[in-house]
């Protein structure tokens, strides 16, 4: 009951708080870029730009940074046989995080939003670029210590204690999960940087507020929808990538993503499936022949190994440990094949948005009077926010029933101090509040981005030192 | 020294810096009803921390992720043990920072009435709950012998726990109401500097009492000069209040606070989390730590990364150092109306 718990609540609050996180990421190297922009040829328009999406950014960075801290405490509060075990490796990236990339984000997002007319131009653009930097580097860490867990590198385990040491660091910071894993989410989050702005500018376009504003939410549609393709060949390729060191380190998650119960040789690729997923009765599918091997192994005739097989095999060789011994080695199913499909799928489709919006925003046209604009406009902006969460939903699930791929099972890391009631108690606080918040955060967020960029205010013409601050609480 | 040492070490740093840091944005919280009676006034008192909260707030985030790194027993025990009051100041922190980050996005009283509760609840809260598990932490908890912590909430709630939790709110509205002395200019300056004389002697005395009474317990004679100093820095910042030398003052309840935590420190070490079951048990600095290679490692990336850290925040209260008052706060920014206007 409790371990259910802890799993609940890590999951509600992790897919919440990975929500915001790849916005944060990915607009910030917008703004940044826009700022930039205007420093180098003083267009105001740029400027504006930079502040309109500068709001949006902020709004999310907030609720990132506040559910992060959550994040952080969970693992000592719900999870203390983990940490106890794995502190050892697991604590140093984090710690890190924390000393490298959140003070260099907080403090100089703190500089840029109140440093208007405080402190030099190219020093102000210069600390939303750091800010940027920040998130890259937040990002690696955690995404290192998230890669240990999946395919578990430099350290050994000490029989007099009981628990991993660290023997390699340099290891567990070039794990080759995490080669593969930090680009793809790293382009990810750009694509997701990217549909925001796509998406923005597009309903701007279409609601003609004021008619001289249209270039330049044209121009940043393009650069949006642009990016959004650049970033989406990022993903696809690293994705490729991942699927095949996904294959060879964690064959059971590939397996468990297709559903493919029998190990095979020139395995197809299954779009959908119509009917159950357990491998007894006959699938109704649409399938791409021989494509599976291909994403696996990178060989169309390539052998993937399947569920039936590897559990098989995981039986034998992990019951006997009591750190090891799991009820079953298969994910859940359907969460692992549906999710890994709506994570491919939303990605897929936001990039078939970027490149139609370029089409009708070619050679000059600067909107489409068409009545699905807005909502398209809405649904560029959260198919790849959506696709993020279910990339880790499949991530996290299909890992199971480990926390650390064949190492250390997932009950087993659970806190034996705390009672069912208390994780029940945090589970329905948290739920609770993130469903509120989350309301008050889309209510901001849409009022923002309909208001659109702001005009330009006349500054007051003499630079009096007692002048009211250009941007004031 | 022992590497176990000198992260027992950089871990009071973190958290003393934590304390001394957020420690006066909490103060300027817990003020907004007090010395923030009308909207510019709160508007004031949210721009003296405005630039600077969030940086403060990593202190703790650091400081539980080098816990972790360095000390996982210690991490685990404590995160897990003190369940329900991290649940508390988690949400108090969720809500505070939003109340800091939305208050302004909507130019609705109401709106604002909402998050100014926020604020002063998510900052009232942690300064309360902070002392109380530091105190409960520092004269030892139910520990078995698997480092479990075997008590509850109630256990934690108790006279002297409850005099710490007092002594940090009292602490830090008096370092919260310098802070605003020293960084405005105005009716609210004067108002600030007459408010820290009448909670300063309330802070003075109740540090004073709990660190003698945890010193009877706990101190040596390292610990008791600290607490001596301490409670002078506070004398001290008093006097420098009283004669209106508003950054000497602040310097003082800084020093203090600093001083009350190397304090609590100073009386664990050896220990991490003393054990009231059977002293056998408790957690140590030894045996609550990371392996020798990874306490290496972040000696490394602490030694190089914390000053660089200290210099930008540095900067970050150079760059606005200005006072502010009244007449500096702009318009509302959403005066704009944002109700939607049909399409062309």
């Amino acid at each position: 009951m409790e371990l259910d718990l802890a799993r609940w609540q890590f999951a509600v609050t992790t897919v919440y708080h990975f929500l915001f996180v790849p916005v944060t990421i990915g607009l910030s190297a917008f703004v940044a870029g826009f700022h930039t922009a205007y420093l180098k040829n003083r267009n105001p328009q740029h400027l504006r730009m930079a502040k309109f999406l500068g709001k949006l950014f902020t709004i999310n960075f907030a609720l990132g940074l506040v559910t992060g801290i959550v994040q952080e405490f969970q693992f000592g509060m719900n999870w203390s046989d983990y940490s106890r075990f794995v502190g050892d490796i697991f604590g140093a990236p984090l710690a890190i995080e924390a000393l490298l990339a959140f003070f260099l984000e907080s403090t100089f997002l703190g500089l840029w939003i109140f440093g208007w007319g405080r402190i030099p131009e190219k020093l102000h653009v210069a600390c939303i670029w750091i800010v940027h930097i920040g998130t890259l580097m937040s990002a690696y860490f955690i995404l290192a210590a998230n890669s240990f867990m999946q395919h578990p590198v430099g350290y050994r385990i000490n029989p007099t204690t009981g628990r991993a040491e660290l023997t390699d660091f340099v290891a567990v910071l070039t794990n080759k999960v995490q080669m593969v894993t930090f680009p793809h989410t790293a382009f990810a989050a750009y694509l997701t940087g990217a549909a925001v702005v796509l998406g923005a500018s597009m309903w701007q376009l279409h609601r003609r507020k004021v008619e001289d504003d249209m270039p330049m939410y044209r121009t940043a549609a393009r650069v949006g929808a642009i990016a959004l393709i650049i970033a989406g060949a990022g993903v696809a390729i690293s994705g490729d990538q991942q699927g095949k060191v996904m294959t060879e380190v964690q064959p059971m998650k590939m397996a468990a993503a297709e559903a493919l119960y029998e190990t095979q040789d020139s395995a197809p690729f299954s779009i959908v499936t119509i009917s159950s997923l357990d491998g007894k009765q006959e699938k109704v599918a649409i399938t791409v022949p021989k494509l599976l091997s291909f994403l696996g192994t990178g060989d169309f005739d390539g052998t993937i190994h399947g569920i039936n097989d590897l559990e098989r095999q995981y039986e034998a060789k992990y019951n006997a440990d009591p750190l090891t011994r799991a009820a079953t080695y298969t994910p859940t199913l359907p969460l692992t094949y549906w999710s890994f499909r709506l994570m491919i799928g939303l990605g897929m489709a936001s990039v078939g948005v970027g490149l139609l919006s370029l089409w009708i925003l070619r050679g000059g046209r600067t909107h489409a009077r068409a009545r699905w604009w807005p909502l398209l406009s809405v649904a560029v902006a959260l198919g790849p926010v959506l696709g993020n969460a279910f990339g880790w939903i499949f991530t996290e699930t299909g890992r199971q029933p480990w926390l650390i791929f064949g190492v250390f099972t997932t009950k087993s890391g659970v806190s034996p101090g705390v009672s069912a009631g208390e994780v029940l108690t945090s589970l329905i606080v948290f739920t609770t509040l993130y469903a509120v918040l989350a309301v008050i955060e889309i209510g901001l967020t849409i009022r923002y981005a309909r208001a659109g960029a702001e005009p330009i205010k006349e500054q007051a013409a003499t630079s009096e030192d007692d002048a009211p601050l250009q941007f004031a609480y | 020294m022992e590497l176990t040492t000198v992260w027992f070490i950089l871990i009071t740093v973190l958290w003393t810096g934590y304390f001394c840091l957020e420690g006066f944005d909490f103060g300027v919280g817990m003020l907004f009803p007090i010395l923030g009676r009308t909207e510019d006034r709160r508007r004031v008192l949210l721009n003296t921390i405005g630039p600077v909260w969030d940086g403060n707030e990593v202190w703790l985030i650091t400081a539980a992720g080098a816990t972790f790194a360095a000390f996982p027993h210690w991490y685990a025990t404590l995160f897990s043990g003190f369940y329900l009051p991290l649940l508390l100041i988690l949400v108090a922190l969720i809500v505070r920072a939003l109340g800091f980050e939305y208050r302004h996005k909507r130019n609705d009283p109401t709106w604002r009435r909402g998050w100014d509760a926020m604020i002063v609840f998510g900052s009232v809260t942690p300064a309360f709950v902070w002392g109380v598990a530091f105190v409960n932490m520092v004269h030892g908890l139910p520990i078995n012998a698997d480092m479990e912590f075997t008590g509850s909430v109630i256990s934690l709630l108790n006279p002297l726990a409850l005099l710490g939790g007092l002594t940090t709110v009292t602490l830090f509205l008096l370092h919260g109401s310098l802070f605003i002395a020293l960084k405005t200019d105005g009716e609210i300056r004067s108002d600030a500097r007459a408010l820290a004389g009448k909670v300063g002697f309330a802070a003075a005395g109740l540090t004073g009492v709990l660190l003698l009474l945890l010193g009877t317990d706990r101190g040596d004679s390292a610990s008791w000069i600290t607490a001596a100093v301490a409670v002078g820095a506070l004398a001290g910042a008093l006097a420098m209040n009283g004669r209106g030398h508003e950054g000497w003052a602040f310097i003082g309840t800084f020093l203090a606070i600093a001083l009350l935590v190397i304090t609590w420190f100073l009386m664990l070490f050896p220990d991490v989390m003393p054990s009231s079951t059977n002293a056998a048990w408790s957690l140590t600095a030894e045996n609550a730590a990371s392996s020798h290679k990874t306490l290496t490692i972040m000696t490394w990336v602490g030694a190089l990364f914390t000053p660089i850290v200290v210099l930008y925040q540095g900067f970050t209260y150079w760059t606005f150092r200005k006072r502010i008052a009244t007449h500096h706060i702009p318009p509302a920014h959403d005066e704009r109306d944002y109700a939607p206007t049909a399409a062309s």
